[in-house]
């Protein structure tokens, strides 16, 4: 029985950081935008969210206690708008540009989390969030079950959404300006406008993964938003191969195994005092492992990019092909 | 508001500009912005660290220099360190960088210095630990020099290195065959090889320069506040603003960018708090994307 509630509750977070990879797979495999601080998003997403649903405190803003959907949909479009906007600053630069601008959006996050404390309750965070199915609470079982089922069914509704997206017209152009950005302007297709909205869509399912995680755990703090969570997120879409959404869940689903597995492993062997150290060996050698797939294997499991540098840059004649129908 | 944050600006633009050039010049030659160079800055400085402790333990207790806090062992110590960064950065970029540049694809390269950046500075994690240390725990006697503004002899000596070290590298950039050969491939690198120039060289000695002045930089941290792992990832934000406030490719303007960020930050430390110190680096860096995405002395890319 135990088992099956540390299934469903291991479940329940990965398919929440699969949410999270596939807005980044929106962003990078499907668009080429490169986003270093989607922690800063899903952030947001918490945070907003929290806002929305928490009852009134007086120590706080916020606190206006509306049912949980309405904090789901509110982090989905301040995420959404956040993305924008950083998009509108730098996508009409060069690519680096937005990955430095996205950088300093997780840290301003993570400072105005930190130091906001009328707003955000500072680095004790804010707790008392509603959780859905909270009635629920006293049969564990129970509860990470239902919480699964929620979990399970937006991501699905997310999947199938950007599945379907992906091969609309819509998604055709992306596709296109990701491989001949040159081709696809001459098209008509305005680069920046589309782009814009890829990453905002991006990032509004990156902040809808966050409410739903700050849903789930009932409470949530500045340290969940580390530059480590983006990173964890990148090997998952890496791992899983960029542009595929299936690659997306199951490398989501794989890295976290992998990732609690040996957070587990490290709890065992090392003791109590080598705790911090074992944990930093673990991102390192998650660190290396994300450069060694990126040598090895660029595609990862599912990924949909030829890439084939053996054979020299890819002719443009099947790039023209893929533009066509849109 | 009292003329201090001056001095104290100089200094943290000093830092940031001496990282800002690594970070201008991997960005103009290599053409990828490079997240892990803010942890060479702290793997050159905890090698520093290491080798300072060493002559330490070899030679016995060295009396510090007249007026500053430190001995000739940190001196010895520094040229060290600053080898060993290049060799650092010379080595990640033939095990990783190199080879992900060959395949031709900018971002991935910039994705892999993500993960290259993790992994450093969580190996620095595990091997010092999170805690802070100090190259040493003297406490030096600030001398007031007037308008109110104090400052230590530490302090002046590492602001004149700094002086020092860009006025180097600027005329190795424009004195130099070396320096018109970057210049020349940051410029247009398609003919830059017909030319002739040896791509390699100019490569390594970018690495080299760059891991080089990291090294100082995080040395200067560690004199002036502390040693800790995220030391130079602290500083990778500030270091991207400075370089594209500055312009990319230009080491004057990657220094003028660290100062104006340093003094920038140093005056909202007076006037808004410490804790919103972080944020001056990200409201620069908008704010010249939105006006002036080239920057001061950048050249419109080709």
């Amino acid at each position: 029985m135990d088992l099956i509630g540390y299934g469903a509750f291991f479940l329940t977070t990965a398919l929440i950081f699969s949410l999270v990879t596939l807005g980044l797979n929106l962003q990078w495999g499907l668009t080429g935008l490169f986003n270093v601080g989607l922690a800063g998003f899903v952030a947001i997403g918490a945070y907003t969210s929290a806002l929305l649903t928490t009852p009134d405190d007086a120590a706080r803003l916020g606190g206006l206690g509306l049912p949980i959907v309405v904090g789901w949909a509110g982090a989905m479009v301040v995420g959404g708008i956040a993305a924008a906007l950083t998009g509108m600053a730098t996508l009409r630069l060069r690519s680096d540009y937005l990955a430095i601008t996205t950088f300093g959006v997780a840290v301003v996050v993570q400072l105005v989390a930190l130091n906001a404390q009328k707003l955000t309750g500072g680095p004790f965070g804010i707790g008392f969030i509603p959780r859905p199915f909270g009635s629920l609470a006293e049969t564990p079982l129970l509860f990470n079950l239902s919480n699964l089922a929620v979990v399970a069914a937006v991501t699905l509704v997310a999947y199938f959404a950007l599945e379907h997206l992906s091969r609309s017209p819509w998604g055709r152009v992306l596709k296109a300006l990701r491989e001949d950005e040159r081709a696809a302007i001459s098209l008509g297709k305005s680069a920046r406008f589309y782009r814009v909205q890829a990453f905002a869509v991006g990032g509004a399912i990156m902040a809808l993964a966050g409410a739903l995680q700050a849903h789930f755990t009932g409470f949530i703090a500045p340290d969940n938003y580390l530059p480590i969570l983006t990173f964890q997120v990148w090997v998952m879409l890496i791992v899983g191969g960029s542009g595929s959404n299936l690659g997306a869940v199951v490398g989501s689903i794989l890295v976290w195994a992998i990732w609690a597995g040996s957070g587990t492993l490290t709890s065992i062997l090392f003791p109590p005092e080598q705790q911090a150290r074992a944990a930093a060996l673990q991102i390192a050698a998650i660190g290396v492992m994300l450069c060694v797939i990126l040598l090895v294997r660029p595609n990862g499991l599912f990924g949909d990019r030829p890439r084939r540098p053996w054979l020299g840059k890819r002719t443009k004649v099947t790039t023209a092909k893929s533009v066509s129908p849109s | 508001m009292s003329l201090q944050f001056v001095v104290d600006g100089l200094l943290t633009g000093s830092m940031i500009g001496l990282g800002a050039i690594g970070v201008t010049l991997t960005y103009s030659i290599l053409r990828f912005s490079n997240f892990a160079h803010g942890d060479f800055m702290a793997w050159g400085t905890y090698a520093t660290l290491a080798v300072v402790s060493a002559i330490g333990a070899t030679v016995g207790k060295v009396a510090p220099i007249a007026p500053l806090s430190f001995g000739w062992p940190l001196i010895v110590a520094l040229v060290v360190g600053m080898a060993f960064t290049a060799l650092l950065a010379l080595l990640l970029d033939k095990v990783l960088f190199s080879r992900l540049r060959s395949q031709g694809q900018a971002i991935i390269v910039v994705m892999a210095s993500f993960g290259a950046s993790m992994a450093l500075r969580s190996l620095l994690e595990f091997t010092f630990t999170s805690r802070p240390t100090y190259f040493s725990r003297a406490i030096q006697i600030a001398m007031p020099v007037g308008f109110g503004i104090r400052i230590t002899s530490d302090q002046i000596a590492l602001l004149l290195l700094t002086a020092v070290l860009v006025l180097a590298v600027h005329l190795l950039m424009t004195r130099t065959q070396t320096g018109r050969s970057m210049q020349a491939l940051s410029q247009n690198a398609a003919l830059a090889r017909i030319v002739g120039i040896d791509v390699a060289s100019v490569v390594r000695v970018t690495w080299v320069i760059g891991g080089a002045l990291a090294c100082v930089a995080g040395v200067m941290i560690g004199i002036l506040v502390q040693i800790r792992p995220f030391m130079g990832f602290d500083m990778l934000l500030p270091m991207f603003a400075a370089a594209i406030l500055g312009g990319i490719g230009s080491i004057p303007g990657a220094v003028l960018g660290g100062l104006i960020i340093g003094l920038a930050e140093a005056g909202a430390v007076q006037l808004i708090g410490a804790e919103w110190r972080a944020a001056v680096s990200f409201i620069i860096l908008m704010a010249v994307l939105f006006v002036r995405p080239i920057g001061l002395f950048g050249v419109r890319e080709r």
